[in-house]
């Protein structure tokens, strides 16, 4: 029963558990912010007059938030592959990673967006704003503000999602950890130490996001909260 | 068979998978949802330190992904010399898991009913534990309903990851197909198929279940959701 820890056995691969983190961010950053734009534009396609746009954008949110990554990850790898298209498995996790986020930033958006106030819009239009710049000034960056919570969350989820894509061996932290279990016989300290290393990547992550949120929104910094 | 396609005895085959992954789903749920319900009143305990240990708790659960909790215990736990099949290992996991989410998501619900209503109930003489029980409680309760519902369309996705540690759900039984039949494009389409049929009608019913209670009042801020 008794158990002995022994990190340093671990330990010792640190430049392979700091090239995994490394992969986890090369991964998760282009996929926070691709998808975050795709997902804006999938909300506004949602929001949209055109009929057809505003379900097909909407098909596609539902299909993808109602499947679990690790298939969607499984079908871009392996499916697109036996397809005849075949993509690295660094492609593949990034470009199931987007795909997955985009559809969760498009919902939480649009409900920034359905947030935002008639008046401000009719405010806007009297005062012969175009539509594109209604929807810049008036729409999208308050709706981001209102949402900014939120989406912070959602992207240290995907950050942390991004695990799994060890599963079609992408080099990250999850799949360092496992080489090395496999190497030193030490499962237990290998897992914990990713996990910690997740921990601070996370925390590490919300303080980035923060700082970033409290540049953009000036108004937020000299108003406090906009609640 | 000789013609190498999917046949009748792989869609029973998946059904069975897709049948332990309900079951994976209601013992998360079940266990998770305990388990959060003392997690969210611990996280609102009038002693300082029980609160601060739970929010520890939480920013650690939250904090790693779900796969590396999964690994903790199955390699962890068996190096310490509790041999446990997969199915204990991925219960214990996701009860871990789901219990810090529904923690919090329950938490905002408990902290969400009105001041007042905690003032009354005080100036009526009723203990603490009263408040709480026949004051509090049952209008959290109402509040929580549509979240926990949506909450579950995660777990059922995140049960996907039992996989990875050997256990026949879903996937597990969907990529052993794919071993014998090599038709990954449509084995992992079909699975994603039964999950969208299993998720999509508790998307719906949450969706229902909140627009009935925001009758009236404006869209509430959208929370994140684990992938």
């Amino acid at each position: 029963m008794k158990y002995d820890f022994d990190f340093a056995s671990v330990l010792t691969s640190w430049p392979q558990f700091l090239e995994g983190a490394g992969m986890t961010i090369l991964l998760s950053f282009p996929a926070t912010v691709i998808g975050f734009v795709g997902g804006t534009l999938l909300a506004i396609g949602r929001r949209g007059d055109r009929r057809w746009v505003a379900r097909a954008c909407g098909v596609y949110v539902e299909v993808l938030r109602n499947t679990p990554l690790l298939v969607q990850v499984f079908l871009v790898f392996f499916g697109l592959a036996s397809l005849g298209w075949k993509v690295s498995a660094f492609s593949a996790a990034l470009l199931s990673l987007v795909i997955n986020v985009a559809a969760y930033s498009c919902e939480i958006m649009r409900a920034g967006m359905d947030a935002i106030h008639k008046g401000q819009i009719e405010a806007a239009e009297c005062l012969g704003l175009t539509r594109r710049q209604i929807y810049w000034h008036v729409v999208l960056r308050p709706a981001m503000e209102k949402v900014y919570p939120a989406l912070t969350s959602q992207f240290v989820l995907l950050m942390l999602a991004s695990s799994i894509t060890s599963q079609i061996s992408v080099e990250e932290l999850t799949a360092v950890a496992a080489r090395v279990q496999s190497e030193t016989f030490r499962p237990f300290e290998a897992y914990i130490l990713v996990a910690v290393a997740y921990l601070i990547l996370s925390l590490l992550m919300r303080l980035g996001l923060w700082v970033f949120g409290q540049i953009v929104f000036t108004r937020q910094r000299k108003l406090g909260s906009t609640k | 068979m000789i013609d190498g396609g999917l046949n009748a005895h792989h869609l029973q085959y998946l059904m069975f998978g897709a049948l332990w992954t309900i079951g994976l789903s209601l013992i998360s749920f079940v266990g998770g949802g305990i388990a959060g319900g003392v997690i969210a009143l611990c996280r609102v305990s009038p002693i300082k330190a029980v609160r601060w240990a739970t929010i520890a708790w939480i920013q650690l659960i939250q904090g790693t992904p779900l796969l590396v909790v999964l690994f903790l215990f199955y390699f962890g736990l068996s190096i310490i010399g509790f041999e446990l099949p997969a199915i204990v290992a991925a219960s214990i996991a996701m009860i871990v898991y789901v219990s810090a989410y529904l923690g919090e998501i329950w938490r905002g619900c408990i902290e969400s009913v009105p001041r007042t209503q905690w003032e009354a109930a005080e100036c009526l003489a009723l203990s603490r534990a009263q408040r709480m029980r026949l004051v509090v409680l049952p209008q959290a309760v109402r509040i929580a309903t549509p979240p926990t519902v949506g909450f579950m369309v995660q777990i059922v996705k995140n049960t996907s990851l039992a996989s990875i540690v050997g256990f026949i759900e879903l996937v597990r039984a969907g990529q052993l197909i794919n071993n014998s039949i090599f038709q990954p494009f449509v084995v992992y389409l079909l699975i994603a198929v039964i999950y969208f049929a299993i998720c999509y009608p508790l998307s719906v019913w949450s969706h229902k279940l909140e627009q009935r209670q925001q009758f009236g009042s404006r869209a509430a801020p959208p929370t994140a959701n684990a992938t």
